[in-house]
């Protein structure tokens, strides 16, 4: 009963961040409500005991991607007014790749997977799911997991090797030889004597 | 009388029983986490003092102990100033977003054995996720203010957080291979038997990077840029009067705790006596046993730590602060992954 109310509370603040995405007019709370919808997807997630996913939500997307999303969003000058005209102009195109996505997804999963009235099923040992995804994602799906992983790696160093550029008269400092300074490096002592007294 | 109570206590429905009892551990941990937090700016002002050959503060109570109350009612009773062209709502949300963090994160953090709000499995991984989320709250103030200055100082907390979690997250990699557990109970169980058996010994380059970053993390000198007083002023709460300001100072402090308690827990043995399995000194009836009162000790040594930093070392320099997160921490803790990589496989010494 209790979870049922958490979970229309969650779907009501999840779409109504969703569609606050889109016709915030400030590009700042645009980012900000997708971060709530981020944060109530992952409670949504809690519910149906995937913590490991809801948890990793928060980490990688809200933690991580959207901090660098508000850096940049925060950094530009948008000009909102432009910005509105063209929501106007391109709402159609939107609304029909929505509707395409829809339909897409309803012929895929189902009307069934929505009415399932059985929940998660829990794992037979009792053990946590984070350990039995482990299990699953380092035993049998290794080699897609990790072939993953050097994709995302390749795209890392290519767009670092594209956006690299080298200039020419870049003054730049080596660490390692400014620790190595010594004072007798930097300073001179000179020994003088003393002009005689008069 | 107890009697009575317990007769009472037994009437109420069990879901409301079940609430009531986990609301009263909330105020048992969040309750004296805030006293921790009062006394601790008390401890830095004297700490920084006598270090600097002065006395701190001396005037309010016996010893100056009234201090951190005296401020707090000065703080409450302060009127909030909001700026003219600020954003109000983000401006009144941003502290709130940087103090809520800085409390739930303990809902997972053990005190002795068994003691804890919550004993979930992926506790680790909660803690990484919620401090990620405290600098939101910097973020958002230092925009909302519409102030070059805490602009400035949100910008350099994105950057610095970003970087330094990353290596924070590795570091928290090699406990979790060397546990082989994300519960924070079972890592320090994993510790057992004396001081040799704790982590800090086979995980030390990985000890010290998440200490570091940990100070970075919390913006702390002598990573304190997004303050940075003689450059920007002091940073995002510059705006900020009040309790607008008093929560930022409780979230800086509650996450110095959060920091200090996480190493002793993760690389320190948490609650367990460093004198566990020495022969004589290990029956010894309070230093012997293991308790609270240990990680107690271990945090206390760790904000001292905070403190002792403060006053000793020079800030860094933005770039410098850059390349020490990115050059130097990540391959650090990368290389030593694969240490321990090999010392989990053969099965190393007392800790595998």
């Amino acid at each position: 009963m209790f979870q049922l109310v958490l979970f229309y509370a969650f779907s009501a603040v999840l779409i109504g961040a969703a569609l606050a995405v889109i016709t915030a007019r400030n590009p700042v709370h645009s980012v900000l409500f997708l971060v709530l919808a981020f944060v109530t997807s992952a409670g949504l997630w809690l519910l149906i005991d995937a913590e490991f996913l809801a948890i990793v939500l928060v980490l990688v997307y809200v933690g991580a991607v959207m901090v660098l999303f508000l850096f940049v969003v925060m950094m530009i000058d948008v000009d909102v007014a432009t910005l509105r005209d063209g929501f106007n102009r391109s709402l159609p195109l939107g609304l029909g790749i929505v509707a395409l996505i829809v339909l897409e997804l309803s012929v895929v999963l189902g009307g069934s997977r929505f009415s399932d009235p059985r929940g998660p099923v829990p794992l037979a040992d009792g053990g946590s799911n984070i350990r039995a995804l482990g299990e699953v994602m380092y035993t049998q799906y290794v080699y897609p997991f990790e072939i993953a992983s050097v994709i995302l790696l390749v795209a890392i160093v290519a767009a670092i090797s594209l956006t690299m550029r080298r200039r020419p008269g870049r003054r730049l400092q080596d660490p390692g030889l400014q620790v190595q300074a010594r004072p007798e490096d930097r300073l001179r002592i000179v020994k003088m004597p003393s002009e005689p007294r008069k | 009388m107890l009697d009575s109570i317990l007769a009472i206590w037994s009437q109420i429905p069990e879901a409301i029983r079940v609430s009531a009892l986990i609301v009263l551990k909330i105020l048992a941990i969040v309750l004296p986490l805030l006293g921790v937090v009062a006394y601790l700016t008390y401890a830095e002002r004297k700490v920084i003092g006598y270090m600097q050959a002065r006395v701190g503060p001396n005037r309010v109570g016996p010893a100056g102990l009234l201090q951190p109350i005296a401020d707090a009612a000065k703080l409450a009773f302060k009127e909030i100033v909001i700026p003219a062209r600020a954003n109000r709502a983000l401006f009144i949300i941003a502290p709130v977003l940087s103090f809520l963090p800085a409390l739930v994160a303990w809902a997972v953090v053990p005190f002795a054995d068994g003691a804890v709000l919550a004993n979930v499995d992926a506790g680790l991984l909660f803690i990484l996720a919620l401090t990620s989320f405290g600098v939101y709250g910097i973020i958002l103030a230092g925009w909302a203010s519409n102030s070059k200055y805490a602009f400035l100082g949100a910008m350099r907390a994105a950057a610095q957080m970003v970087s330094y979690e990353l290596a924070m997250g590795f570091a928290l990699i090699g406990v979790l291979m060397a546990a082989n557990s994300l519960k924070l109970n079972d890592i320090v169980l994993a510790q057992q038997g004396g001081f040799w058996h704790w982590y800090f010994i086979p995980l030390f380059p990985l000890f010290l990077v998440y200490w570091i970053s940990g100070v970075a993390e919390t913006n702390r000198l002598p990573f304190d840029v997004v303050e940075g007083e003689s450059e920007i002023v002091a940073g995002f709460h510059v705006e900020y009067g009040g309790m607008g300001f008093a929560l930022f100072f409780l979230a800086e402090y509650a996450n110095m705790t959060l920091i200090a308690t996480l190493v002793a827990t993760l690389f320190m043995g948490g609650w367990l006596s460093p004198l566990e399995n020495v022969p004589v000194l290990g029956q010894l009836p309070l230093l012997g046993q293991n308790g609270f009162h240990w990680l107690a000790l271990k945090v206390a040594f760790f904000l001292f730590c905070f403190l002792w930093f403060r006053a000793t070392f020079p800030r860094y320099r933005y770039d410098q602060i850059m390349r020490l997160g990115w050059k130097v921490f990540i391959p650090v803790t990368i290389v030593w992954l694969a240490v321990v990589g090999v010392f989990v496989h053969t099965g190393f010494g007392p800790w595998f």
